[in-house]
C-alpha cells in the first residue's frame, strides 16, 4: 500500500505534514469566520426581515441602510475586498498575512451573502404565523427568537449550510494571496510546481469536506422539519 | 358607552396608500358589541371584514376613529400597554396560524410562556384547555399531523390560554368542511356560554350567522350597511346585498328562475296564485295555511318551502298555488298578510 502510494502521490508523500498543517489552516478559518459570520449575518437578516416595510419593527431608515450597504459589499470581488481591506486586518489583527489575517476578509466578505440568505430563509415563514404571535401579545424580541428563528430552523440551516461551503470556497482564494491553508498548499506546489498529484489529493479532501457540510446541514434541517 | 357593551367602535376609518391610489378599506364604521353575545360581521370578500376585525386587538391601525375594549381607548395605548391588552383579546384565523415546529401542547404553552406561571401550572392549564377542545389525545402531534378541524381546535385553546374576555374568529370555518364547519362553531357557541366569553365572527358564510350569532352586521365595500338582531336582518332585510346573502341558503328564490324558465311545475290553471309568502316577524305561532283553507276555503299546493329556526323562531318561507274562489283568494292574502307575513304574487291565474 505504501509503495503504491509512493509511486503515484511522490511529491504529497513527501509533505505530509505540511500537508496536515493546512488541513488544520482550513478548518480554523472556516470554523472561526464561519462562527462571526454565522452571528453577525442572523443579526442583520434579523433585522433586514423586522424592519422592512410590513416588518414587526418596521423601520425603513435603518431597512434601508443596511439593504445597500449589503448590495455594495456584494458586488465587489472577494479578491479585491481583500486588498481593499489590508489597513482594516492590519488594525484589527495587527497582521495582514497567515490564518489571522485571512479571517477578517473572509468574515466580512460572506456577511453580506449569509444575511441576504437569511433574510430569504425567514421570508419564507407564514406571515400568519407571525401575525397570531402578535395577536397573542408577545414582545418582538420574543418573536424573534420563538417565532422567526425557531420556525425558520430548516431554512436556516439550508442557508448555513450554502455559505458553510462558499467560505471554503474562498479560503482557497484568501490561501493564494498569503493565508495558508488547502488552497494555498494546492496552488504553492500543485499549481506553481506541476506537481499534479497534490492538486488531486487536496481537491478530494475539498470534496468531502462539502459533503460532510452538506451532509449535516441536511440532517438538522430533515430533523427540524415537522 | 353602556357597562354591557364590551367593544364599541366609533368613526373607524383604515386606509391603505399604495403608490396609485388610496384604498379605503373600512370606512367610517361605528358599532358597538354587547357582553356576552356572539356578534357575527358577514360580508364578501374585499368587504373590508378582516381589516375591521384587526382594528378590534390593533393589528391594523385605524387611520382615525376609536376602538374601546372594556372601556379602554386601545388606539392610544403604547406598545407594551397594548400587549397587555391583547392577552384578553383571543384570536382565531382561516388558515389556523399554528407554529409548524411545535407540537399542539407546545402551541398552546407558547401563549403562556410570559405568564408568570409555572411549568408544572402550564402543563396543567394546557391539559386542561386541550381536553376543554377534546384533544388530549393530540397533544404531541405536529400540526401536519392534525386536520383542518383538529388545528382549529387547538388554535382556539390556544387563543383562550390567557382567559380573554373576548375571541375574535377572522373567517374560522372557511377553510372547513361543512361537517367540521358544524362542530367548530358548536364548540365556539360552547364556549360562549360556559366561559361567557364575547366572540366576534367574521364571515361570508350565511350558515356560520344563522347557526351562532345573535346579532350581525352586514358589510360591503367598508361600511355597515345593516345591522341588528339576526332575525330581523334576515326576516326583514332592507339592502339588497342582505337580500343576496339569504340568497345564498335560501332556495325560495328559485322560483323566479323556474317561472323564468316556463317549468311545468308553475303553469297556472285559470284562476289559481303562485304566492311566496316569507315570515316576518318572529311571533307567528298560528297554523297558518291550514287557518286559510279553512277559513277562506282555500286550497293550498305548496311547491317547496324553506324554512329554519333562527334564534328560537322559523325564518324563512314556502312558495305555493292557491286555488279557489277569485275573491276568497284576494281575502286569504289579505288575512296573511295582517299576520305579519309577507305575501308575494309571483303569478296570477286569476281573471284579468
Amino acid at each position: 500500500m505504501a509503495e503504491l502510494l509512493e509511486k503515484y502521490l511522490p511529491n504529497f508523500m513527501e509533505r505530509i505534514p505540511e500537508f496536515l498543517k493546512s488541513i488544520v489552516d482550513t478548518l480554523k478559518m472556516v470554523g472561526i469566520s464561519g462562527a462571526f459570520v454565522f452571528v453577525l449575518g442572523v443579526f442583520l437578516g434579523v433585522l433586514l426581515i423586522t424592519t422592512k416595510p410590513g416588518g414587526i419593527l418596521q423601520k425603513n431608515a435603518v431597512y434601508q441602510v443596511i439593504d445597500k450597504v449589503i448590495n455594495a459589499f456584494r458586488s465587489i470581488p472577494f479578491v479585491i475586498l481583500i486588498s481593499l481591506l489590508l489597513p482594516l486586518t492590519r488594525a484589527i489583527v495587527h497582521t495582514s498575512i497567515g490564518v489571522k489575517g485571512a479571517i477578517v476578509p473572509l468574515v466580512i466578505g460572506t456577511i453580506p451573502f449569509f444575511a441576504r440568505q437569511v433574510e430569504a430563509a425567514l421570508a419564507q415563514i407564514d406571515g400568519g404565523v407571525v401575525e397570531a404571535a402578535d395577536a397573542l401579545g408577545m414582545k418582538p424580541v420574543d418573536i424573534i427568537f420563538k417565532v422567526y428563528l425557531r420556525e425558520g430552523i430548516p431554512s436556516l440551516s439550508r442557508a448555513t449550510t450554502i455559505t458553510a461551503i462558499n467560505l471554503l470556497g474562498l479560503t482557497a482564494m484568501a490561501g493564494a494571496v498569503g493565508a495558508g491553508g488547502l488552497g494555498d498548499f494546492a496552488i504553492r506546489y500543485g499549481h506553481n510546481r506541476y506537481m499534479t498529484d497534490i492538486t488531486w489529493v487536496t481537491t478530494i479532501v475539498l470534496i468531502i469536506f462539502v459533503c460532510i457540510i452538506q451532509i449535516v446541514g441536511n440532517f438538522i434541517a430533515k430533523r427540524s422539519t415537522h | 358607552m353602556s357597562s354591557n357593551t364590551i367593544i364599541k367602535l366609533d368613526a373607524v376609518n383604515k386606509t391603505f396608500e399604495t403608490k396609485s391610489r388610496t384604498v379605503e378599506a373600512v370606512s367610517d364604521v361605528s358599532l358597538q358589541v354587547l357582553k356576552g353575545e356572539i356578534f357575527g360581521i358577514i360580508g364578501f370578500s374585499g368587504a373590508g371584514k378582516s381589516t375591521l376585525v384587526r382594528c378590534l386587538n390593533m393589528l391594523e391601525k385605524p387611520t382615525s376613529g376609536y376602538v374601546v375594549i372594556d372601556g379602554i381607548d386601545i388606539t392610544k395605548l403604547n406598545k407594551k400597554a397594548l400587549r397587555k391588552e391583547r392577552k384578553k383579546i383571543g384570536m382565531i384565523f382561516q388558515q389556523f396560524n399554528l407554529m409548524p415546529s411545535r407540537t399542539a401542547f407546545d402551541n398552546i404553552a407558547l401563549a403562556l410562556y410570559d405568564s408568570g406561571l409555572s411549568k408544572a401550572e402550564i402543563k396543567e392549564k394546557v391539559d386542561r384547555l386541550l381536553e376543554y377542545v377534546d384533544l388530549s389525545d393530540r397533544a404531541q402531534s405536529y400540526p401536519s399531523q392534525l386536520s383542518g378541524g383538529q388545528k382549529q381546535r387547538v388554535a382556539i385553546a390556544r387563543a383562550l390560554a390567557n382567559d380573554p374576555k373576548i375571541l375574535l374568529c377572522d373567517e374560522a370555518t372557511s377553510a372547513l368542511d361543512p361537517q367540521t364547519t358544524r362542530s367548530i362553531l358548536n364548540l365556539l357557541k360552547r364556549l360562549n356560554k360556559e366561559l361567557g366569553i364575547t366572540v366576534v365572527v367574521i364571515t361570508h358564510e350565511m350558515n356560520v350567522i344563522k347557526r351562532i350569532c345573535d346579532r350581525v352586521a352586514v358589510m360591503e365595500s367598508g361600511k355597515i350597511v345593516e345591522s341588528g338582531n339576526v332575525f330581523s336582518v334576515f326576516a326583514n332585510p332592507k339592502e339588497q346585498i342582505t337580500k343576496d346573502f339569504i340568497d345564498t341558503t335560501s332556495s325560495l328564490s328559485e322560483i323566479y328562475r323556474l317561472v323564468e324558465e316556463n317549468d311545468p311545475i308553475v303553469d297556472l290553471l285559470h284562476g289559481e296564485v303562485l304566492v311566496m309568502m316569507k315570515f316576518k316577524s318572529s311571533t307567528v305561532s298560528e297554523p297558518l295555511i291550514s287557518t286559510v283553507s279553512k277559513k277562506f276555503d282555500v286550497v293550498c299546493n305548496i311547491l317547496f318551502g324553506d324554512l329554519e329556526i333562527i334564534s328560537g323562531a322559523p325564518l324563512g318561507g314556502t312558495v305555493g298555488i292557491f286555488s279557489g274562489d277569485d275573491d276568497n283568494i284576494g281575502r286569504a292574502i289579505e288575512y296573511l298578510r295582517n299576520q305579519d307575513i309577507t305575501v308575494e304574487v309571483i303569478k296570477d291565474g286569476r281573471a284579468s
